[in-house]
């Protein structure tokens, strides 16, 4: 099992006051799923995600990825297991807006000890999978929405991840880019083998997933 | 390399911004520059005093003159190698703006200042006329002086028109050393107020004193101080330095003051560089989060705001220092009542430690919030 998830609880202060978020969750995703997590807003579901992601802790239970309980590694250890294991898409692109396409797809690879011709092998082989191959000097202003989108996906892939997590990678895209996404992370899942946790409150979104994980009120409701 | 080009673009992404920051801590630094600038430009004629020459007067104050007949008195003290008279005399040429000292000096006046140089035949042309005058090259350089010249001064402690010949220029034996003044002969002075004023003749400002050693300043001091105790007119002995160093003093407050709004100005920039720096880094709380979450420790965070503080500060700076020496050479000559006004090296090292300090400083607290972001709360805030 690549993320295994056991009783795991969290909560937020809000106000003084501890607000649950997520509630007793046990979950397990096998290594190569396509998971969608779905519920209505302030269900937890981008939470889940942001802890298997790493970068926020539970309250309590354990949570495995890949052999590593990763609540209990200290923030530098957790930095350095996310630049190796996870690779992000986030709504909103969360390019870095001073770099082109090219240079934002090598961002992760500066943290692995590559040489500089074999960054640039990668970033230009993953940005010709997303077919950007002919927008690499571009600036992340001179480009759509969508090939905005197939850039973050290019830098998700790019330092080769164990686990893709994407918080709601079509949300802020138009019907056709948004189907050209989620089509490109079928392909990631199907050809590639990646692991894709994708948080999404759209039906046709989560379609594209080979199972489905819904949560209500910080509760797993269903999982298939 | 790859955080030195994104420090690069992150600071020049907001070009107006940037551009603004940059032009204030130039004209701070420049400012600074300029300011620390006066203050030397105040001691210089200090720096460039002799502690080997006494000055004697009188010891009530400058304004009571001494009688003539003190030199051979003063020349008889042990110690003593030389005695010269000299008496300011506070003239205008043309115009009150045209401002110059001038001195009505005896000929062993020179032989005390062997850092004015002259040539032999214009000293020889000097001595044999009477109403001779020799002007300092940076005078002579700024008025256009030239040997032969009639110099005409309105006389303000000697009233009427004194007329002169320009007999000599001398120069300077080193950059040190300040020439924007005017001599003339002490008996051209006296047989006129003989004349005019009989009461006020045959008195001398302050007598300038040679010591066969430096070291034995003091000791000569005092003994010549002692000559003319209980005396009509005691005297006041010290060396050049310190007679210029009381000057100095006279002005101590303004020098302050000056001090004061010297650093003023570096901490107004500061405060301008610590908003600018806060406000990069509050509108890119999502892009630190964006870079923690890929793996971007702290450290780089911190390294990205300190680098883009230190790039604009080192524009800044550079183009402030670089714009020090023509605007204190404008200022001078605008100006004119600094005979030396020059950026020192000591105060453009003073430039790059305060353009050093504000882009720490400015960058210290944006820094640690950037390495301090927490990743879910800052990737909240592009949302």
């Amino acid at each position: 099992m690549l993320v295994e998830i056991r009783n795991l609880a969290k909560s937020y202060t809000r106000g003084g006051q501890a607000v649950p978020v997520l509630s007793d969750i046990t979950l397990d995703i096998e290594s190569g799923d396509f998971i969608a997590l779905m519920g209505p807003s302030g269900s937890g579901k981008t939470t889940l995600l942001n802890l298997i992601a790493g970068i926020d802790k539970p309250d309590s239970g354990t949570l495995r990825v890949d052999g590593v309980d990763i609540a209990a590694l200290s923030e530098a250890d957790l930095a350095d297991w996310r630049a190796v294991h996870v690779g992000f898409i986030f709504q909103f692109y969360n390019l870095m807006p001073v770099l082109t396409a090219y240079e934002n797809v090598e961002l992760p690879l500066m943290l692995a000890p590559l040489s500089r011709a074999e960054r640039r092998a990668r970033a230009e082989l993953v940005l010709s999978v997303v077919g950007l191959a002919d927008r690499m000097k571009h600036y992340p202003n001179e480009l759509s929405g969508g090939q905005q989108q197939r850039v973050a996906i290019a830098r998700a892939v790019v330092a080769d991840p164990t686990i893709i997590v994407a918080d709601e990678p079509t949300g802020d895209l138009d019907r056709v880019s948004a189907a050209d996404i989620l089509a490109m992370l079928q392909r990631l899942n199907r050809e590639l083998g990646k692991t894709i946790i994708m948080v999404t409150h759209d039906a046709n979104a989560a379609k594209a997933a080979r199972s489905l994980v819904h949560l209500e009120k910080g509760e797993l409701i269903v999982s298939s | 390399m790859f955080l030195l080009k994104l420090v690069f673009r992150n600071a020049f992404r907001h070009r107006l911004r940037t551009l603004l920051t940059i032009t204030g801590l130039a004209i701070a630094v420049l400012a600074f520059g300029l300011l620390r600038t006066v203050v030397d430009a105040w001691y210089a004629g200090a720096a460039a005093a002799s502690s080997a020459r006494l000055v004697t007067r009188n010891a009530i104050s400058l304004a009571f003159f001494l009688p003539v007949s003190y030199e051979s008195r003063i020349r008889a003290v042990e110690g003593v190698t030389r005695v010269a008279r000299s008496t300011w005399f506070g003239g205008i040429y043309q115009e009150p703006k045209n401002f110059f000292p001038q001195f009505a000096v005896s000929p062993a006046y020179l032989d005390l200042y062997p850092e004015f140089v002259i040539p032999a035949e214009q000293r020889a042309a000097w001595t044999r006329d009477r109403k001779g005058a020799l002007v300092g090259r940076q005078l002579a350089d700024q008025f256009g002086f030239k040997v032969g010249d009639a110099l005409p001064i309105k006389g303000s402690i000697y009233p009427g028109t004194w007329e002169f010949v320009v007999r000599g220029i001398f120069d300077g034996a080193d950059s040190g050393t300040l020439t924007r003044h005017m001599l003339f002969h002490w008996d051209y002075l006296n047989e006129t107020l003989r004349k005019k004023t009989p009461r006020r003749a045959d008195f001398v400002g302050v007598f300038v004193v040679g010591v066969d050693q430096p070291d034995n300043a003091a000791a000569v001091s005092t003994r010549v101080d002692e000559v003319f105790r209980n005396s009509l007119a005691e005297t006041l002995t010290e060396t050049e330095q310190a007679f210029q160093l009381g000057f100095v003093a006279m002005s101590d407050q303004i020098i302050a003051a000056i001090r004061v709004v010297s650093y003023v100005v570096i901490v107004i920039i500061l405060a301008v560089m610590a908003n600018t720096m806060a406000m990069s880094a509050r509108e890119r709380t999502g892009e630190h989060a964006t870079l923690k979450a890929l793996g971007f420790g702290p450290g780089f965070l911190a390294a990205l705001i300190f680098g883009e503080s230190a790039a604009i500060a080192a524009v800044g700076a550079a183009i402030g220092i670089a714009a020090g020496a023509p605007v204190a050479a404008f200022f001078k000559q605008a100006a004119g009542i600094f005979p030396i006004f020059e950026i020192s090296p000591d105060t453009i090292a003073l430039q790059v430690a305060c353009a050093a300090v504000v882009a720490v400083a400015a960058a210290v607290v944006p820094a640690v919030q950037a390495a301090r972001v927490r990743i879910v709360e800052g990737l909240r805030s592009i949302a």
